[in-house]
Parts: structure tokens; C-alpha cells; sequence
């Protein structure tokens, strides 16, 4: 896989690949909450340049990371032009019979477009500057006070880290299969959505086999290593939260405060 | 001896026993194993053959818990892999067939680590072995790779590291080569060739080339342990291979060929010499 889609790890050594996985969750959440809580535009901008900036930090290369926004580009434009084409405030731009453009509508789609942006940005930059075994190590370690009331912290980790492990082999597999029916005449490009749809049967069917098959054989595999859940395991990352990884939250923080008031 | 597997826990004779062990797999009719009987002494590197279906697998599972004998008794390093799963796990590792199922993390080294990590090692200690088991496979370089941009044979010897990083005494083979093309192949058994002093192994294959070398050579076929045998009396078994559809190595069957007796033959080198022994005295008489 040579093309880089939204969620990929983007392996380069930054300040911010170097953060605690723990810090850049919690961060990307505080993130998140603060941008439902911006109500002006100035302060999503305000908060769009500390995000640049980040991202400069991170040593992602601009266009790489305007590649992780593409698939949601779609969602991005139709919320503009709902916006835009229905609101009914401010004053009138433009007419074409029954659509009309308002500045109310404008500004509005604007600011909509740059919450889902920013929105889609931060999830994209934790992903992009987090190794997945990290993320996963974070997760559990959040969860983990979770497991006094019996939730399954550890195995979600697991099974975050296992299917993590197996997307690639999958994707290869599918391949294969894929040019086995197109050998004996399968077709996965033509026809209505249906149709396509429907083509994809013979595709799925194997792969899903193949992935049981897969499954009983690394259920085996771990249990002979040794494998009895997350009772008494130590684990091989380490995580370590240290001052800049709190100096890096409680700037997120700041910035995000900085956003609402304005 | 009613327990010839007792004395083990204190260094006794035999690492792996087996007492009479059968096993059905629920819902089918003929036995996987019936009662079989043997067993391994530390340091013995003994290969397992036979047809598929023979109960080559069955029995790999039932030497470290994965399935429980019906009636029987297994004992490793003296504990029951029926009711300390466990306990034998540290002491038994298994090569599985596919190397491509059997690695869980998204990393090498991770993936080495795994069975550390479920042991409980502390993470000091995990740095150094992960470290030791990836160079004993010649893997050094790898750690940051993920599984999926490696070979067939270096994923298993991935796999190996994995193994070898818990320092089992005794490693299982499941026809560990199975899977793999003729320069994985060679790749594998050479880094297994470097365990064998210090390990005791049992070795499944269908390759009997894999285990001229071997102490002994056990006969599964029909879920009956049929042979138990050194690989010189074997390979000179011609009904035994017959019977079990066994075909003898390169090496062999052209010392057969050429009215040599395989038996002794083991590898390239010594038949070569044979062969230039016997020239030499033919032209001598002639």
C-alpha cells in the first residue's frame, strides 16, 4: 500500500511523535470538546494556527497531511452548499430564481467547514504521529480504571493491536482472491452500485473463511505462548508520562480556553 | 514402573513422556491417537513422520495442553499439560506451520516479546532477551519491521525468536517448513540446527531428508505409534517406508540405486565417499 489514507502512522522523529500516547489522546479530546465549544469563527482560526503549528512541529510534510483530509472533503463541500444555498440570514449576495446566496449562509458554512477540518485534523494528527502499538498500550492505560467495573481494558487493546497486525495480511489476501475471480471472469468494476455490490460476494465469502481460518490458528499460536489474558502480563513499551507530555496537555488546554473566549 | 515420567521434576530421565495416550476428536468416529507410548530423553532430537491424518498434529497439541487426552497420561519436565497448561508452556515451545498466523503484534520485536510479556517478565529483563532471541535467529535489523514485509522464512524465524526468547528446554516442530520455498526452507533448519545441542526437540515433517541426523524416528499412521526406530534401521525399513508412504531422501535413494546400503549414508559427503571407495576397489579388481 503506497497511498497514505486518514489514520495511517507517519513514521518520522518529531517532538510530537515523541509525546506519552497517553498525552496526545487526552489532548485530541480535550481538542475535540473545545472545538463543540468555539462559537465564533475568530476562535476556530485562532485555534486552525495552533494546529499548523503543530503540525510543523511534526514534521509531516504539508501535503501528506492535506492527503489525510481528502475523504472528508465530500462531507466538507456538502456542508457548505446546504449552508449556503438554505440559510436565510444577512444580506443577499446573489439570485438565481428560487436559490439565493446570503452572507449569513457563507459565514456560517465557513466556520461548519473549518470545525469538521480542524475536527478531522486533530484525530488525524494523533494517528499520524502515534505507532499504532502505542496507541493501543495508551488506550489500555486510560481504560484501565475501567476494569474495576469489569470492562474488558486489556482485550480491547489486544484486539486493537491484533487487527492492526492483520490489515495488511487481509488486504494482501484479498488480492489474491480478487485476481483468482477475475481469472475465471469475475468483475468488480462494472455495473450499478448494486451490481458492484453484489460482485463483491465471491470476494468476501473466501476472505471471511480465510480470516476464520486464520483466527483459530493465531488463537492456538497465542495460547501456546502462553497467552491467558491480561492477568499478571508486563508489557514490553514503556509508557512515561513525563513534564512535557503535561506541559503539552495543559497547552492544549490553554489554547482551546483561548478559542471559546474569544 | 508404573510412572516412568515421575523422576523428571528432579532431573530424571525423560523430559517428555507419553503413557498409553488416546484422543477422538468429538463427533468422529475413529480415534486421532490410540494409545500411544513414548517418550524423550533430554537432549534427544526425534523426528516424527507418517501420512496426513496420522495424528502427527494431535499429538504436537496434546503436549502442551491445546487438546487433553481421553485416557493416557502426558507428563513434560514432570507436570501434566492437561491440568498445568501453563507451567508445561514455559518449557515447551511449538513452531507452528504457518509463521504468517502465529505472530500477533504489528512488530518484530513486539511480536518476540509477546511470550514475555504473558510470563510476567520484568521489562528490564524482556529488553536483553528480546534482544539475545532476535540475534540468535539472525534477525538483528528487523525489530522495528512489520511481519507482513518479510519472507516466509524470516517470519518464521521470527516465530523461533519468539520461542526462544521464553528458553524452553524442549521445542516442538510442527512442520515448521512446510510452508515455505526452498531458500526459507534452508534458512529455518539452519538456524534449528544451531538449537539442537542445547535443546531437546521432536521434529514433525514430511521432509525425511530433515531428520537423517536425528536419534530417533517415531511412525504415526492411523493414530497407532507403528515404528519408533534410530534413522539408520528406518531408513533401511523398505516395507516400513512402504507401508507409510515415506519416500527416502536424494542421497539415499541414489545409494539404493547404485547398490549401496542407506542406511549409514547420511549425507551428501559420505556418499560421495562411498562412492569413490567403491570405484577405487572396482577398478583395483578390474
Amino acid at each position: 500500500m503506497t497511498s497514505r489514507s486518514l489514520g495511517q502512522f507517519y513514521p518520522v522523529a518529531s517532538p510530537v511523535h515523541d509525546l506519552d500516547p497517553r498525552a496526545k489522546i487526552l489532548a485530541t479530546a480535550v481538542f475535540v470538546v473545545g472545538l463543540f465549544l468555539i462559537d465564533s469563527t475568530v476562535g476556530l482560526l485562532f485555534v486552525a494556527a495552533a494546529l499548523v503549528a503543530l503540525v510543523t512541529m511534526s514534521r509531516i510534510p504539508a501535503g501528506t497531511f492535506l492527503l489525510l483530509l481528502r475523504p472528508v472533503l465530500f462531507i466538507v463541500a456538502l456542508t457548505v452548499l446546504f449552508q449556503v444555498l438554505f440559510s436565510r440570514e444577512g444580506v443577499t449576495l446573489a439570485e438565481w430564481g428560487f436559490f439565493e446566496i446570503r452572507s449569513g449562509g457563507l459565514s456560517l458554512g465557513f466556520f461548519l467547514a473549518l470545525r469538521i477540518l480542524l475536527l478531522v485534523s486533530s484525530a488525524g494528527l494523533l494517528t499520524a504521529t502515534t505507532a499504532p502499538v502505542a496507541l493501543a498500550d495508551g488506550i489500555e492505560d486510560l481504560l484501565s480504571p475501567l476494569k474495576r467495573v469489569r470492562f474488558p481494558a486489556h482485550e480491547v487493546a489486544m484486539m486493537m493491536t491484533i487487527a492492526l497486525r492483520f490489515i495488511p495480511t487481509l488486504g494482501k489476501e484479498a488480492e489474491k482472491i480478487k485476481g483468482a475471480q477475475a481469472a475465471r471472469g469475475a468483475d468488480f468494476s462494472e455495473g450499478g452500485p448494486l451490481r458492484r455490490a453484489r460482485s463483491l460476494v465471491p470476494l468476501l465469502v473466501p476472505l471471511t473463511v480465510g480470516a476464520f481460518r486464520r483466527a483459530d490458528e493465531l488463537a492456538e499460536a497465542m495460547e501456546s505462548r502462553g497467552y491467558r489474558g491480561g492477568e499478571g502480563r508486563t508489557r514490553y513499551r514503556e509508557l512515561r508520562f513525563r513534564k512535557r507530555d503535561a506541559l503539552a496537555l495543559a497547552v492544549t488546554a490553554l489554547v482551546l480556553l483561548i478559542g471559546v473566549l474569544l | 514402573m508404573e510412572h516412568p515420567g515421575e523422576g523428571t521434576r528432579n532431573g530424571g530421565s525423560f523430559v517428555v513422556s507419553c503413557e498409553s495416550v488416546s484422543f477422538s476428536y468429538p463427533g468422529s468416529g475413529r480415534p486421532a491417537l490410540s494409545d500411544v507410548s513414548f517418550e524423550l530423553r533430554p537432549g534427544e532430537y526425534v523426528g516424527v513422520v507418517g501420512p496426513n491424518g496420522g495424528g502427527k498434529s494431535t499429538l504436537v497439541r496434546l503436549l502442551n495442553g491445546l487438546l487433553k487426552p481421553d485416557s493416557g497420561r502426558v507428563l513434560v519436565s514432570g507436570r501434566d499439560p492437561a491440568t498445568e497448561p501453563f507451567e508445561v508452556r514455559k518449557h515447551l515451545g511449538i513452531l507452528f506451520q504457518d509463521p504468517e498466523n502465529g505472530l500477533v503484534a504489528p512488530f518484530v520485536e513486539d511480536d518476540v516479546a509477546f511470550g514475555l510479556e504473558n510470563l510476567g517478565v520484568p521489562r528490564k529483563e524482556m529488553r536483553d532477551r528480546v534482544a539475545g532471541a532476535i540475534r540468535a535467529v539472525g534477525l538483528e535489523g528487523f525489530e522495528r519491521r512489520e511481519p507482513d514485509t518479510l519472507s516466509g522464512g524470516e517470519k518464521q524465524r521470527v516465530a523461533l525468536a519468539g520461542l526462544l526468547a521464553v528458553e524452553p528446554d524442549i521445542l516442538v516442530l510442527d512442520e515448521p517448513t512446510s510452508m515455505l520455498d526452498a531458500a526459507g526452507r534452508r534458512e529455518v533448519l539452519a538456524y534449528l540446527e544451531t538449537l539442537r545441542a542445547e535443546k531437546t526437540v521432536l521434529h514433525v515433517t514430511h521432509h525425511l531428508e530433515e531428520l537423517v541426523r536425528s536419534d530417533r524416528i517415531l511412525v504415526l499412521n492411523g493414530g497407532e505409534l507403528v515404528a519408533d526406530k534410530t534413522p539408520e534401521r528406518f531408513l533401511s525399513d523398505a516395507d516400513l517406508l512402504r507401508e507409510n508412504r515415506l519416500v527416502l531422501p536424494v542421497v539415499q535413494r541414489l545409494a539404493l540405486e547404485i547398490g549401496l546400503s542407506p542406511a549409514r549414508l547420511r549425507t551428501p559427503e559420505t556418499l560421495a565417499e562411498a562412492i569413490l571407495a567403491k570405484t577405487e576397489s572396482g577398478t583395483r579388481a578390474g
